[in-house]
This record gives C-alpha cells, structure tokens and sequence, in this order.
C-alpha cells in the first residue's frame, strides 16, 4: 500500500488488442445525444494506418464540454436515458475504419473534442483534439475538424505523411 | 526513422516468421535498451516484433501540451450504469462456466498514490480454453457457452476494485508462426481527469510465454513490465471456492488539485 504524495510510477498500457468489440462498445456509446434531437451533430471520420488503409478494428472515445462550455459531470454514457447530456461517448469503428457520435456542438474559449484512440496493432492508447474550425492553435492547423452537412468530420491518421498530431498530457 | 513498406511482412495474419526470428527481433531490441541506459516506462508504439504495429504506430514524437478545460474532467459513472452483479462474470448464464474459478482484485490509484474512488472498471477475456466469444476468434477450443468473458464495476471509496471469474487459458494468434499469447484479462481504467485514460493487459506470475510475447515484450523495461503481473494472494482466495490474485494500477498524475476536486 502506498501514501498519497509519493509519486508512482504508472502502469503501462497494451494494446486492446483485436478482441474488444464483445466487451467495450454498447449500444448507445456513440450517441451522447439521440440522432433525430433538432440540435444533434454528427461528428465522424475514419481511423486509418500508415498505407491510407482503413483500421476495421479501432476504438475512439470523446470527451466534451457542453455548447455552454461547462464541463458535463454528470452519470449516464452507459445507460443514456436520452435526455443527460454526460459529455462523453465511445464508438468502435466499422468494416470502412469509420466511427461516427450523435452529439452537441462543444462550447466554450477554444472547442474541440478531446480523443482517445485505440486499436490492434497500437501498443498504447493516443490522444489528439479535434477543434472546431477555426479555433485550433496556430501551431496544428491539422486539428481542425472540417464542417459538413451536419456537423464535422476528423480523420485520424496513425501513421504517414498526413500523420495526425498526437498529444502527451505534461 | 524509415518508413515501412507494406507487404507481406505486415499482413497481421501472414504468420511468416518463426518464433526463432521474433525472438531474436526480441533480443536485439532489448539488447540496445540496455545499452542505451534509458529507462522508459511505457510500451513502443514503434515495436517491430508484433508485426500489426509496423503500419499502425505514429512516427513522429507527441506533442506536449497542459491539459485544458474538458481534459482535466473524467467521465463519471455512476450506479445507474453498472449493475453490481456484471463483476462476477461466473454467474452470466445458467450453469457453471468451466475452469478455475478465480478472484481478481485490486487497488486503483492516481500518479501521487491517490485512490480513484467510485470510478469504472472494464475486463474482457478469453475462456480457460483460451477461447473468445468474439467472431472474430476461430482458434479451435470450445466454447464455453456458460461463459462471455465480459465484466464491469465501479471501485469502491478506497479505489478497490474486485472481480469473480474464470482463469483464462494462453491462446494461439497469428503473429508469427507458432505465436501464444500468454494468459491475459484486458483492463480498461478510467482515472479522474481524462489524460489518465488506460487499457491495458494483466498477467499470471511465471508464465513461460513471457519471453517469446511481442506485445509483452513491446514494454522493453523489465520492471515496467513487472507491473502488469498479478501476484497469488492466498488471503484472496477463499476456502473450496476459488484462488484469489492481487493486482495494483496506478495511472499518471492527475492535474487538478484536491482542493478542485472537493468543490464537486
């Protein structure tokens, strides 16, 4: 047992492995809002590897504000009653490495999705951040989501020339 | 770095190599390892060995950033969501699953030794035939239909989390000719910022498949890799029911302050 206040050092991570889909997706994981609301976003995209070939076998969670930028701290992603807004959710990506979430539009300074991906074949997990366009730093013009029809659409590129900006938390 | 040519070599299910070439993939990596005198404490996402990763891992270095906002802020999980009874993943059908029924608990607790109270824990797993309910797994062991290999909970005030479920067997895969994995159950952690995201994989004390393991092996420090062994805790186990092992997660630090999190 140790004391609080003593750092330690923390577990590794593995791979998820290619397993997963009988345990971690759930229906509704993906939809932190019901598709048809009048408000709801698509946010989507496809998790592909360093050859530009889709990744069947991805798993992507989203973290988000509130369109009024408060931090939604509430319980529910894994039983949505359709009305709590919980600010986060899970999608696994299909056959085409596509993964899409039915949410709001993140508020708040500078907005963007907060994304933890993982796959077979990745040894640990990743984190980027998809903005809203035009509110990423100057720094990752890549970050930005591209707006469509009916809401943003962010690719996430594990690996080559388009490679996505991945993030380490200091 | 050089940029991997896709072929054969990377086809996850070509099975092309021997155990003897992994192995010596395996050794060369750990031999500049310790040459270089570094300690590194997590996986290489750039791990050769475990053929998958080749096309799957990024090339260039993350970028450091100061979380913001929304990241400093977990998702909560409450009662609502997690059915006390989904810890015991021996009691999901109507019989009996088969094999070596078996205790799993732990502590969870933040980069400062803080417990991670009241938060969510997920584990998937093969049956003791070594054997997923997942399609996509054709080795050919039974399976276990007393057995899914799937189950939730939230750890306690103390971070303590505890599961009841069934050893899980080694399993053939296709990394390489004649590739097992060693026995395994997946954890999925959640700390209480979302920087602190894991999943991870944990072991059995001695497993002789240690050695040839890529994806055990991808975490090229011995003692970083010690971390994800369980150790049998005979105080665990319980008087003609089952075996009991301890396991011990400590995810990074976490930013905000306890000041911040006592606002709640």
């Amino acid at each position: 047992m140790t004391a609080p206040g003593i750092e330690q050092t923390p577990t590794p991570g593995q791979t998820i492995g290619p397993f997963f889909g009988f345990a971690l997706p759930y229906d509704g994981g993906g939809e932190l809002v019901p598709p048809t609301r009048p408000d709801a976003i698509r946010f989507h995209g496809r998790v592909l590897d360093g050859a530009g070939v889709p990744v069947p076998d991805a798993l992507v969670e989203l973290r988000q504000t509130a369109p009024d930028g408060s931090v939604p701290r509430a319980a529910g992603s894994l039983q949505r009653d359709g009305y709590t807004f919980t600010g986060w959710g899970r999608a696994a990506t299909d056959r085409t490495g596509h993964f899409q979430f039915s949410t709001l539009r993140p508020g708040g300074g500078s907005p963007f999705f907060a994304l933890a991906v993982f796959a077979r074949g990745l040894t640990d997990r990743l984190f980027t951040r998809a903005y809203l366009p035009g509110a990423a730093p100057a720094q990752w013009p890549s970050l930005e989501a591209a707006a469509d029809d009916r809401g943003f659409v962010f690719d996430i590129r594990l690996q080559g020339e388009a490679e996505t900006v991945f993030l380490s938390y200091r | 770095m050089t940029t991997p040519v896709p072929g054969p070599a990377t086809d996850p299910d070509s099975a092309a190599a021997s155990q003897a070439e992994i192995s010596d993939e395996i050794a060369s990596i750990a031999k500049e390892y310790v040459a270089a005198g570094v300690v590194e404490i997590s996986p290489r996402h750039d791990y050769p060995p475990y053929r998958s990763s080749i096309l799957r891992h990024p090339t260039k270095a993350p970028q450091q950033v100061d979380p913001e906002g929304i990241e400093l802020w977990a998702p909560v999980f409450g009662q609502l969501d997690v059915d006390p009874l989904e810890s015991d993943l021996t009691i999901q059908h109507r019989g009996e699953p088969v094999g070596e029924r078996m205790i799993v608990t732990g502590r969870v607790t933040d980069g400062e030794g803080r417990p991670v109270r009241r938060q969510l824990v997920e584990i998937w797993q093969a049956n003791a035939g070594g054997r997923y309910i997942h399609q996509r797994d054709q080795h050919p062991a039974a399976l276990d239909p007393n057995f899914t290999g799937m189950g939730r909970c939230l750890t306690d005030d103390d971070g303590h989390y505890r599961f009841t479920t069934i050893k899980p067997g080694p399993y053939p895969w296709k990394n390489h000719h004649n590739a097992w994995r060693p026995a395994h159950i997946h954890f999925s952690l959640f700390g209480t910022e979302f920087t602190q995201r894991l999943i991870t994989q944990m072991y059995f004390p001695g497993d002789p498949l240690f050695a040839l393991d890529p994806i055990y092996q991808s975490i090229v420090d011995q003692d970083a890799r010690d971390r994800l062994v369980a150790t049998y805790d005979h105080d665990v186990t319980t008087h003609e029911w089952s075996t009991g092992y301890r396991w011990d997660i400590v995810l990074t630090g976490s930013h905000r302050t306890v000041f911040e999190e006592d606002e709640q």
